[in-house]
């Protein structure tokens, strides 16, 4: 009997084993948490550098104006096309969905309000992120393993200064002009299908879109994608600027910009939509 | 007094020539008991050397010995774990990120791939120090890039971009690029390698011909033994961390320490072996 007890109580070669594991998933759970703190921290003190550096200047308007053409200009293909395609599918959504209740009537206040409120920030932040972002990350992760920035630094430069001020920059100041493209081409797309399928008159769907939509629906959509636009350009900066490997480590960090800048993007619309909801 | 190996750390003092004597109170860089670790990897172990005005020291040793690593402390391009670097009498060590910059104007730094930027070409690259920290007109700096272009013989290369160069090419407006600003101290990392024995020639024959024009002090770390004796004035070898022998060129070909013996002897046999 004391034998079997002695046996029931010893310590059996699994139990150490299971709280090995727990210790090992603790840890793992630490070390992510400690990189994820870190990665914030490196994300927050490359803005501080930014505006600081903003403000202290010069900024090399050439730089700056090459971003703009860069991240802004050739964007609005991509742009045009998808807001276009947004705007038609809204219409045909709404008409389908909302046919019992005189659903085609209400076709120019929804794609509007929608569109503007919503869709056409976050998707836009979402396309154009994902476009320049990876464009900015590939561009400066190059840059860094091939010495490039500590050429700049060596040759007494700041490359916050030279590199991340302009496209941060830019980003900033051509999201909220590619997002009013946007709402404008997709609600010309809603006009297509009003007119073209639906067969509304144009002078009907313009004057539902005029008295629909408010200045406060414009200030807070549009208002977002300033914080879109300077989450983008820094997250992608960041993720440049501490890429290491080799072309491998460009790829992870190109690739490492498009996710990041789109989770945060989502998350930071919910939050923003809160305080817009609240201010406005 | 001669220059020789010590116990226990091998660690030697350059011996006293006249060249020391004249050097002995211009001291230019100074590293005091440096040491420096990525992650587990510890580079540097307790690193001390000197670099004299005037002179051209090679530091030399195998890969992955903290060569690198040695010239990027001198820029402030990182900083130590624990030990001092002195520059012109500066303790550079806890200076931040823009103190920095005024110390980096005294250096000039070649480095290993060129480091040229990819989307200026190489009138613009070459230009680029005097467009961020001279007050110069556009005919002034056109006037100074095709000066230092000359030096380094690349003539009407003004147009090309940086992917139309040679790997020997790239190095040299690299170099015209680190010179433009004149510096007092030339860096240079593996000036000669990836180059053919013609190129590194011609490579190690400008980097004499700047010292004497540009009358700098001159570091290079390498492991080309060939490049080391055409243009040093004196060795710092490198070993696991630590600068394990330091001498003029003379005493290093009868050194008795027995890792540089090896070097010396494996690059010996590598540069009389046959290609096939």
């Amino acid at each position: 009997m004391t034998s079997i007890l002695q046996t029931d109580t010893a310590p059996k070669p699994a139990s150490p084993t299971l709280i090995e594991r727990g210790n090992a998933i603790v840890d793992r759970l630490k070390q992510h948490a400690e990189e994820a703190f870190y990665y914030l921290g490196g994300v927050a003190d490359l803005a501080t550098q930014t505006i600081q550096q903003f403000i202290r200047g010069p900024i090399d308007r050439g730089v700056v104006i090459a971003q703009f053409d860069q991240i802004g200009v050739r964007s609005i293909s991509i742009v045009a096309i998808t807001s276009l395609f947004i705007g038609m599918v809204l219409a045909l959504q709404t008409a389908y969905s909302l046919a019992d209740f005189g659903g085609a009537l209400l076709i120019g206040k929804v794609v509007s309000l929608s569109l503007i409120r919503e869709l056409a920030p976050v998707l836009m932040a979402l396309m154009v992120g994902g476009r320049v972002g990876a464009g900015i990350a590939a561009e400066l992760g190059t840059m860094k393993v091939t010495e490039q920035i500590d050429a700049l630094r060596a040759l007494a430069t700041n490359p916050v200064r030279k590199l991340v001020v302009p496209r941060v920059l830019a980003t900033t100041i051509m999201m909220p002009l590619l997002t009013l493209l946007a709402c404008f081409i997709g609600i010309l797309g809603g006009l297509v299908i009003a007119v073209g399928s639906l067969h509304l008159s144009s002078n009907f769907y313009i004057r539902s879109v005029i008295e629909t939509v408010k200045y406060n629906d414009l200030a807070s959509g549009v208002g977002k994608t300033f914080f879109f636009g300077f989450t983008i350009g820094l997250i992608a900066c960041y993720n440049g600027l501490s890429t290491t490997g080799g072309a491998d480590g460009v790829g992870r960090s190109t690739t490492a910009t498009v996710v990041t800048a789109s989770i945060t993007v989502l998350i930071l619309d919910f939050f923003l939509t809160k305080v817009f909801l609240f201010i406005f | 007094m001669t220059e020789t190996t010590t116990a226990p750390d091998r660690r030697a003092e350059p011996r006293e020539t006249p060249d020391r004597r004249r050097h002995a109170r211009d001291l230019f860089v100074e590293f005091r008991d440096v040491n420096k670790a990525y992650g587990n990897k510890q580079v540097l172990r307790g690193a001390d050397l000197k670099v004299y005005r005037g002179e051209v020291l090679v530091i030399l040793g195998g890969s992955g010995s903290g060569k690198s690593v040695t010239l990027r402390h001198m820029l402030g391009l990182e900083a130590p774990d624990s030990g001092r670097v002195i520059v012109e009498d500066e303790d550079i060590t806890d200076h931040p990120e823009e103190e920095l910059y005024r110390v980096r104007k005294k250096f000039g730094m070649l480095f290993q791939s060129g480091a040229l930027f990819d989307s200026m070409n190489v009138f613009e690259n070459v230009a680029f120090p005097l467009r961020e920290h001279a007050e110069m007109s556009e005919e002034e700096i056109a006037r100074a890039v095709k000066e230092k272009l000359g030096l380094v013989n690349l003539p009407n290369t003004e147009n090309l971009m940086p992917v139309d160069l040679s790997g020997g090419m790239r190095k040299r407006v690299g170099l015209a690029r680190s010179i433009v600003l004149d510096p007092k101290m030339i860096l240079y990392d593996e000036p000669t390698t990836g180059l053919d024995p013609i190129t590194s020639q011609k490579i190690n024959e400008l980097i004499i011909d700047l010292q004497s024009k540009l009358n700098v002090t001159s570091v290079v770390v390498t492991h080309d033994i060939q490049s080391a004796f055409s243009v040093g004035d004196r060795i710092a070898f490198l070993n696991k961390g630590v600068f394990e022998w330091i001498g003029s060129m003379e005493q290093a070909r009868d050194a008795d320490h027995p890792v540089l013996r090896e070097f010396f002897k494996a690059s010996a046999v590598t540069a009389a072996q046959p290609t096939r």
